[in-house]
């Protein structure tokens, strides 16, 4: 690790002015992802804004959204009733991410911001079609991620919060990768106000991507019979010691099926 | 107070300090005035290093020294020794290539050592090796076992012709192929052994401290065997005589054999702290762990049984390569020769066995002995052959193991292959094996999970090790270079309460529990009345530490021979106290009594005695209660038992779980019945890791994939069954507990049943075999590939 200073900023304006004044100044979330990076010295930032005091953190259900504080931790969102209740699928997502430190560290949006294309909740916020707020704006989930470790976020520009809309039915399925337990790939699939969307992460070489074949089949009929045939192609996956590119897009198959029939 | 002695299943002493954070690992060692050091390792697997520009380094905050290859070559410190010779099948010695301790001219392997930052802080260390300039030249490298031997590879070491270390043989060839000349059928089977990494929950640490009023140097280091490394660092490396050198292994967190061995870290910091006449603390992160300390395994094999018509094992023929990795790690040699090729009869009478074995070089870490060592690898060859064998025959592999075990009455047994077993009975472990997993009822646990879309599958193996190598003699006539014996040294203090100091070394075994139990039950004193002192060559006699399974059966030997002098001298002043002759006195639950009276003095009074010797046979004795003795085994010891496992195959992904796993073991003697099972478990977790699991991996460019835990697979508890364990026991007759050891069985008999399990579920689709790991993709491209078309459909 290189020397840094450290900031607690008490709002999201003071973060974001900290921030804004030095663009070698980084924001701190649960630490999950930036810590160890900056322990094996492949990062420099010059001050880490903690954003543990800038009243972040927090999930609220109202008028069918799910709105979940961008610094609401992983365990929070597995163990909080009315996101079991609301979207039981996303609970359940994010109870399934990393060992129990890191659900208790580690945060929605510091996952976001970071969008590693093996992570969970990129798989949920495009399945869903969630809004990503911001201190200066809302983002639609389509928008926002832009290939591996690559989103719509302006430097120093902090997620706020994460609005979900309630679907209908969804669910989640993961295939872990052996050794990390990040998804070697996950498909949420979800039926919603905006139709039937199908979600990959894990798979893919430029991070989580939509499934357009399985959607346009399961617009029409909501069941894994409807996507049985659907191949997808290999082309464009990721391929490494775990998963050739032809095992992900079966795996993509069989966790869609799976998550198609857990969504009843 | 319950009962403690042999055979109690007490529990662990040490645990108590180790889970509350009490323990006293090298890192939590602080020492005045202390700097701290950071290797700069090489990236590249293998590159000629045109210059290392040093001064920018030196001139960064807080850098009291800079050292790189040619300034411990300037002050003639030696390279790291290899402790084990090997001749080549013509006699000649094996190719044994400097190990400098700070790469000279070029480099070997991603993680080679090229120099070191010493520092005030770690901070500023780190910062400055930063800035170190090191101008290399790329050569072409070799990253897998099979390119090192191919014509017109790169090579290694620029004078060892062909990357072959040696060329290495044993047993009767010309019987193995007579044998084969009239076999009714021969069966072949080629597999791999794959690599792994060790990572021990300790990463390694270093301390060097040196003192200048006395001239003494010190070393903490996370090591299995302290006296060893004092050894082989003072007289080879540093040229420190005994007297002027301590090293102490406090607690340590983990070996697994990847601890025995002397590494350049230890002596870099040792001879920076007496050149500097400050000490210096070096601590492994674990990023470096992945490519500095000795992996394990990393066979390439050719195996072919002879059978008769009936399925009897006529004669074995077996062709390895095993790598070596870019350097000769302390014991690298042996494994594949005289703890794998040994072992290769296995449980079996094979009659004949003829093997070869060619250890290479290439630009990998160096690989050297890991949990098992030699003898998983024999294991997984002969078990995996048999169940090919009788997927080839159509023979039952129940039947064919039965039928081909050495029998019950065979004992002593001479094998084939240098090892007499002195001791067994492998029907009774594998038919209590077979009852414990209900091996009759699988089918219907088969079709049951056909039900669920899952296929299941069961697997056994039947195997043998050889714990604690042995006699020394033979082991110096086969290349050894150090003694293999054991220390002991019992002090019965004034009150009759018994410190022992041992020249094993715990690092998780639990033998601060084991060894009281052992001594407290022979000197019929309470547990907690005995201390177990082990890890510092100032307060041990000597040591050979521990590796190989040996601690119980060398070490506790060694015990037991310095109990009996404490009590042939106790004998003698409880016949002077007692005025009785020395023949009358009995020793038994701690008393000594005159046989035939009620007259008795309890071994605290007799200690007492000892101290205080008002009344003592003064002429003829000398006061105090204090024995050592070295224990040389007369032979190895042969653990050995059946291990049955069952898995369930996913079929639309391939994951294969771990669902029913029985070991039962034959160990010997039993100390405490709790800690077998504990070393049982933590074995078979290694086995099913590395049947399932884990693996290293190079690519072609000589980089490793699996630098880390992001890639490489452990094993975890959520991947693990529960397991059901049970013991048979035959005693070993040569060793005066009649203990055999059972430290490393698990690494040894889990993952050949696992694959056969495995293999077992897939049998729908003829698999004949499938190299470790199994991994999800593997089994899922078997089962995509889709069911095999019978010859008859
Ligand atoms: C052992 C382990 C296992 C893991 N397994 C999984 C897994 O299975 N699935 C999975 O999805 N993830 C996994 N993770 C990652 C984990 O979910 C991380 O917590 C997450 O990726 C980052 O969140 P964080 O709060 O720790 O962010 P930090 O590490 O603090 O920050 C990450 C990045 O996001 C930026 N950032 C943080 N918050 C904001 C914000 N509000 N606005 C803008 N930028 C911000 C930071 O500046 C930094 O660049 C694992 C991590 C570990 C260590």
């Amino acid at each position: 690790m290189y020397d840094f200073t450290y900031q607690k900023p008490a709002s999201v304006a003071d973060a974001v002015k900290l921030l804004g004044a030095d663009p070698e100044a980084k924001a701190l979330a649960g630490g999950m992802t930036l810590i160890p990076v900056l322990k094996q010295r492949l990062n420099k930032p010059s001050a880490l804004v903690d954003l543990a005091g800038a009243g972040l953190a927090g999930i609220s259900v109202a008028g069918g959204t799910v709105r979940i504080g961008a610094m609401t931790t992983h365990a929070t969102v597995a163990n909080s009733a009315d996101v079991k209740k609301a979207i039981p699928a996303l609970a359940k997502l994010a109870g399934g991410i990393g060992d129990k430190e890191v659900r208790h560290r580690g945060t929605i949006g510091g996952s976001l911001a970071n969008d590693d294309p093996t992570a969970d909740y990129p798989a949920a916020v495009l399945a869903l079609g969630a809004t990503v707020e911001t201190n200066k704006r809302t983002i639609n989930a389509d928008d926002f991620f832009q290939g591996m470790f690559t989103t719509a976020l302006e430097s120093g520009e902090l997620i706020t919060a994460i609005s979900f809309p309630v679907p209908e039915k969804a669910a989640y399925m993961k295939f872990p990768n052996p050794a990390s337990r990040y998804a070697l790939v996950g498909v949420f699939v979800a039926k919603g106000p905006a139709g039937v969307r199908v979600t990959v992460t894990g798979a893919g070489q430029n991070g989580v991507f939509r499934h357009r074949a399985m959607e346009a089949a399961l617009q029409k009929s909501f069941s894994q019979a409807a996507i049985a045939d659907i191949a997808t192609p290999a082309d464009g996956l990721n391929s490494d010691i775990h998963a050739g590119a032809e095992y992900r897009a079966h795996l993509v198959g069989v966790m869609a099926r799976r998550a198609v029939a857990a969504a009843g | 107070m319950a009962f403690e002695g042999i055979g109690a299943s007490v529990r662990r002493t040490e645990d108590q300090r180790f889970l509350s954070g009490r323990g006293n690992y090298t890192d939590d060692i602080n020492r005045h005035g202390q700097l701290y050091a950071i290797i700069r390792r090489s990236d590249r697997p293998h590159a000629r290093i045109v210059s290392i520009d040093t001064k920018a380094a030196a001139e960064m905050p807080g850098v009291v020294a800079v050292y790189t290859g040619t300034d411990l070559q300037a002050d003639s410190v030696g390279g790291l020794p290899c402790g084990w010779l090997i001749k080549n099948k013509d006699g000649t010695p094996m190719a044994e290539p400097p190990h400098p301790v700070l790469a000279v001219g070029k480099v070997r392997h991603v993680g080679d050592p090229v120099a070191v930052v010493i520092a005030e802080t770690r901070q500023q260390a780190k910062d400055a090796a930063e800035k170190l300039a090191i101008e290399w030249q790329d050569l072409p490298s070799i990253s897998s076992t099979q390119d090192a031997i191919a014509p017109g590879a790169a090579l290694v070491h620029d004078d060892v012709a062909g990357n072959v270390c040696y060329d290495w043989h044993l047993g009767d060839k010309e019987a193995v192929d007579a044998a084969f000349a009239k076999a009714a059928r021969v069966v072949r089977l080629d597999l791999t052994n794959s690599r792994l990494i060790p990572n021990a929950m300790e990463p390694r640490a270093a301390i060097g401290d040196f003192d200048r009023a006395t001239g003494e140097h010190t070393l903490f280091t996370t090591s299995q065997n302290p006296h060893v490394i004092r050894l082989l660092m003072g007289a080879f490396v540093l040229h420190i005589p005994e007297s002027r050198l301590r090293v102490v292994a406090p607690d340590v967190g983990g070996g697994f054999g990847s601890k025995i061995y002397h590494y350049a870290e230890e002596a870099i910091v040792t001879w920076a702290a007496g050149k500097l006449a400050r000490p210096v603390k070096w601590t492994a992160e674990r990023t470096e762990s992945f490519i500095s300390d000795a992996h394990g395994r990393d066979h390439v094999t050719t195996a072919e049984m002879a059978l008769d018509k009936d399925g009897n094992y006529l004669a074995l023929r077996v062709q390895t390569l095993a790598n070596m990795g870019a350097y000769l790690s302390t014991f690298a040699t042996s494994i594949p020769t005289y703890l794998y090729a040994t072992l290769l009869a296995g449980v079996y009478k094979t009659p004949a066995i003829y093997a070869e074995v060619k250890a290479v070089f290439t630009n990998t870490v160096p690989v050297d002995a890991y949990r098992g060592a030699g003898r998983p690898e024999a294991a997984y060859l002969l078990e995996r052959l048999t169940d090919v064998i009788a997927h080839d025959t159509g023979l039952d592999r129940v039947a064919l193991r039965r039928q081909n075990l050495i029998p019950a009455n065979a004992f002593p047994y001479q094998t084939p292959v240098a090892l007499q077993y002195d001791s067994g009975n492998y029907q009774a472990t594998l038919e209590a094996a077979l009852t414990a997993a209900d091996w009759n009822g699988f089918p219907a646990r088969r079709t049951a999970a056909a039900a669920k879309g899952k296929l299941r599958g069961i697997g056994i193996s039947t195997y043998i090790e050889a714990c604690g190598i042995a006699p020394s003699a033979v082991a110096g006539a086969l290349g050894a270079r150090a003694g293999l014996y054991e220390a002991a040294n019992i002090r019965v203090h004034p009150t009759g309460s018994v410190s022992v100091f041992t020249g094993s070394h715990s690092h998780g075994q639990g033998h601060e529990t084991t060894f009281a139990q052992l001594v407290a039950d022979q000197l019929g004193i309470p547990f907690n009345q005995v201390e177990i002192v082990h890890g510092d060559t100032e307060k041990i006699p000597f040591g050979m530490g521990t590796y190989g399974s040996r601690s119980l059966a060398v070490g506790g030997s060694a015990m037991v021979k310095a109990m009996d002098k404490i009590i042939a001298k106790g004998k003698r002043i409880a016949a002077h106290l007692m005025e009785a002759s020395v023949a009358d006195i009995e020793f038994k639950n701690g008393s000594f009594s005159v046989a035939g009276t009620d007259k008795s003095k309890s071994f605290g009074e007799i200690a007492l005695t000892a101290y205080v010797p008002h009344n003592y046979p003064i002429d003829e004795l000398e006061p105090g209660l204090e024995e050592n003795a070295f224990y040389d085994p007369k032979n190895f010891t042969f653990p050995a038992g059946c291990m049955v496992a069952e898995v369930e195959i996913d079929r639309d992904t391939g994951v294969p779980s771990v669902v029913s796993f029985v070991a039962v073991d034959d160990v010997g003697r039993l100390i405490n019945p709790m800690i077998v099972e504990g070393q049982v478990h933590g074995g078979v977790a290694q086995g099913i890791g590395q049947a399932l699991l884990e693996s290293a991996a190079y690519d072609v460019s000589g980089q490793i994939v699996t630098g880390s835990f992001m890639d490489y697979t452990m094993p975890r508890s959520d991947d693990l069954p529960s397991f059901k364990t049970g013991n048979e026991v035959t005693l070993c007759t040569h060793n005066p507990l009649g203990v055999k050891g059972c430290g490393e069985l698990g690494t040894i008999g889990s993952p050949p049943a696992i694959v056969n399990a495995v293999i077992d579920a897939l049998s729908e689709y003829d698999v004949r075999h499938i190299d470790m790991p199994l991994s999800p993709q593997k089994i899922w491209s078997i089962i995509a590939a889709g069911p095999k078309r019978r010859a008859a459909e």
